[in-house]
């Protein structure tokens, strides 16, 4: 037991973090705010296991998240109509039916290849469900969407976000665990084979086409179950969960925080959420930002934010973290330069264009500035230059400094 | 009969318009393997630099001038972007464009605003080529058909025809061999990504005034463009051809269509109900058929109609 809990330590802290914060923000937008994140965690994690567990890229996990909203939207409906009854809190297990449902049929047909054909494939099929989520109003609702109530179960009444915050946690710490201890199943190494090496794994033994499909599958479980989890929580699902968007904000979620860890999927979830709850309520720029972030990440951070902080693993075990850390503070003054110059251009931009460049005076930051003055942009362009000379000023100091140091841990260790 | 000539006209410059799209993809795909999200970007990168340039200098420039910058962008796309993450296999490169078609898409509506922009035909062929049943054939449809044909031909040429194609076709089957042999294998997808972007650019300039120039215009046809490599076949240029002018086809005369399955029930002598899938009508499903059309090909014959080889 006690190995248990110091082996555990961090997650324990995390889930006791998770139960008290609702003491410490108790806005309702708040509240709201971390049961998405909480309903987000589980979806992006069902997509890791696609993605990072079995190498498959789907542009299309819309659909398995999407459907599921809807089937337990209707559910809900009809214990409102009293037509089927189901308890409100039992309902995600609906969604994770359906979303298994979905998902087989998907994977009778998508998973004979990797690559390329299942990211088409996947495509094709969000792209049918879109069109047809236009078609079939009855199913998925006109421009509205389909509403619901929630129900009281056991004396609680599910009336309150608080209620429901809980009732979303128990279900996303369940498929957190579940999703955890997959890994370890026999199917969970399996699928890093197919991943990593199809041809060899299929000489060994295993079809990847089945491994794939058993794979596909029980994401659709999970994915589902997120999916049932948005429909009660929201009590409101519309035309936007089916949508391609949907699919890539999974995708960057997975990206950003890193899909070859475990925890990876859970801060990719939790920080692209939060980007979408606050930033886009400041500017109408967040999708550029996101986007930018998300190629920077491909780029430069290929196992996303997790991965940064794997980086540091080694230095912390030598004992140099510090010295390491304060070698990537040298970047931190020349970043904010860019960042400054580039967010206060993209702003000045889409104010200005949205007036068809002709009102010359706008407000930026609580300030009112001429759009048009030449100072204005040599200003920024210069601070902007000197971010970008600094940051390959500072790369070169970085560089030899880090070098010295790996040598001297190398001496010490 | 009227209906009829009037949809295979719209149907077929549609595909042609899909085809000058889709043939720098399928150039991409087909050479390197990448499969380019943000190629339909690069496409309303191109529209919106011909609205520029056809309000400072005209349209003829523009018809050089964009097709070039965008040709440029897609260099350095490949340059610092592709190249750098192919260490991590197509997928990332895939993932890589899809980043991008965001970017681009939210660049655009910064710069040029949400609303469509007034790009306009050139006064030059703003005429009436002839009239067919009271419809009039305008004279710039014509010259879209001839620079789509003239783009086939030239690439056909291009990659059949010339050492340089022959060298690119060497260099995807085997690229080290090609390497071995002194040529520059780098430069050269560097290059087919450079042009094949221009294509999807110039396709924009074209286009972009006959249609519409707006910021949704990369997110409408992005996706149909993979439909017609996929269904035409993984790197034929002929295959892309067939596969463009049967889906603007397709979905011209499906758009026009407003009987449902009830009404051919009905036809039939049978009495049915017309309500739900029944009174569905054929115009609805236009934007489906593509995407149903392309995961049956996915499924049952990945070679596509006249690909070579599989996805």
């Amino acid at each position: 037991m006690k190995k248990f809990i110091i082996d555990n330590l961090l997650w324990i802290i995390v889930l006791l973090l998770v139960l008290i914060l609702p003491a410490i923000f108790n806005s309702a937008t708040t509240l709201q705010l971390l049961t998405q994140m909480a309903i987000m965690i589980v979806f992006a994690l069902s997509y890791n296991m696609l993605l990072g567990q079995c190498g498959l890229l789907s542009f299309g996990d819309a659909v398995l998240f999407g459907l599921p909203c809807f089937f337990t939207i209707h559910f809900l409906r009809f214990s409102n109509l009293n037509i089927i009854n189901i308890p409100t809190p039992l309902l995600p297990i609906v969604g994770g039916l359906f979303g298994l449902v979905i998902a087989f049929i998907i994977s009778l047909f998508a998973t004979k290849r990797a690559g390329a054909t299942f990211a088409l494939i996947t495509v094709g099929i969000n792209e049918v469900v879109v069109s047809s989520a236009l078609m079939f109003n009855d199913f998925f609702g006109s421009e509205t969407g389909v509403q619901a109530t929630r129900e009281g179960f056991l004396g609680i009444s599910f009336q309150t976000q608080l209620q429901v915050y809980y009732l979303v946690l128990i279900w996303t710490c369940v498929c957190v665990v579940l999703m955890y201890l997959f890994n370890n199943t026999p199917l969970g190494k399996i699928a890093n084979a197919v991943r990593d090496n199809p041809q060899r794994t299929s000489f060994i033994g295993y079809d990847p086409i089945k491994v794939r499909s058993r794979v596909l599958t029980l994401s659709g479980f999970f994915a589902g179950i997120a999916g049932g989890l948005y429909a009660i929580t929201w009590e409101q699902v519309s035309y936007d969960n089916v949508s391609l968007m949907q699919s890539a904000l999974v995708l960057f979620m997975v990206y950003i925080g890193g899909m070859s860890f475990f925890y990876g999927p859970i801060i990719g979830a939790i920080f692209v959420t939060f980007l979408t709850f606050f930033l886009s309520a400041f500017t109408e720029a967040w999708m550029l930002y996101l986007g930018l972030f998300f190629a920077l990440i491909v780029l430069f951070a290929p196992n996303g934010l997790a991965g940064i902080v794997d980086y540091f693993k080694p230095f912390r075990k030598a004992k140099q973290l510090w010295a390491v850390l304060k070698i990537y503070f040298l970047f931190i003054l020349p970043l904010i330069l860019i960042i400054f110059s580039f967010v206060t251009i993209v702003e000045i931009l889409f104010r200005w264009s949205s007036k068809g460049y002709s009102a010359v005076s706008l407000s930026i930051y609580g300030m009112k500035i001429s759009a048009g003055s030449l100072w204005l942009w040599l200003i920024l362009i210069i601070v902007g230059l000197a971010g970008s000379f600094g940051f390959k000023w500072v790369q070169n100091i970085a560089k030899t400094n880090l070098e010295q140091l790996s040598s001297k841990m190398g001496i010490e260790g | 009969m009227e209906y009829l000539i009037f949809s295979v006209v719209n149907g077929v410059l549609y595909g042609l318009l899909i085809f000058m799209l889709s043939s720098g993809l399928t150039l991409i795909f087909g050479m390197m393997g990448v499969l380019n999200f943000a190629h339909a970007s690069f496409y309303m990168l191109g529209a919106y630099l011909a609205f520029v340039t056809s309000k400072y200098l005209g349209f003829w420039p523009g018809l050089i001038i964009a097709p070039v910058l965008v040709a440029g962008l897609g260099a350095l796309l490949e340059r610092y972007g592709l190249r750098k993450v192919h260490v991590f296999g197509h997928t990332a490169q895939l993932v890589l464009t899809f980043g991008v078609f965001y970017i681009i898409g939210e660049v655009v509506k910064l710069i040029w605003g949400k609303l469509p922009v007034n790009y306009v035909i050139p006064k030059e062929l703003d005429f009436a080529l002839f009239t067919v049943y009271a419809t009039k054939f305008h004279a710039y449809k014509g010259f879209m058909v001839i620079v789509a044909l003239v783009m086939f031909l030239s690439i056909y040429i291009l990659i059949k025809k010339t050492t340089l194609g022959m060298i690119i076709q060497a260099a995807l089957s085997n690229s080290v061999m090609v390497g071995e042999l002194g040529h520059n294998v780098s430069a050269i997808f560097t290059g087919v990504f450079a042009v094949g972007c221009g294509m999807a650019a110039l396709a924009g300039v074209i286009s972009g005034n006959l249609y519409i120039t707006e910021p949704q215009m990369a997110d409408r046809l992005g996706l149909i463009v993979f439909v017609v490599i996929i269904v035409g076949g993984l790197g034929s240029l002929t295959g892309a051809i067939v596969a463009s002018i049967g889906i603007g086809i397709i979905q011209v005369f499906a758009a026009g269509l407003n009987y449902s399955l009830a009404d051919f029930l009905i036809y039939l002598g049978f009495t049915v109900e017309k309500t739900g899938i029944l009174n569905m009508a054929v115009s609805q499903t236009a934007e489906l058929i593509p995407f149903l059309l392309m995961v049956l090909i996915l499924i049952f014959r990945p070679k596509g109609l006249m690909g070579v080889r599989e996805t």
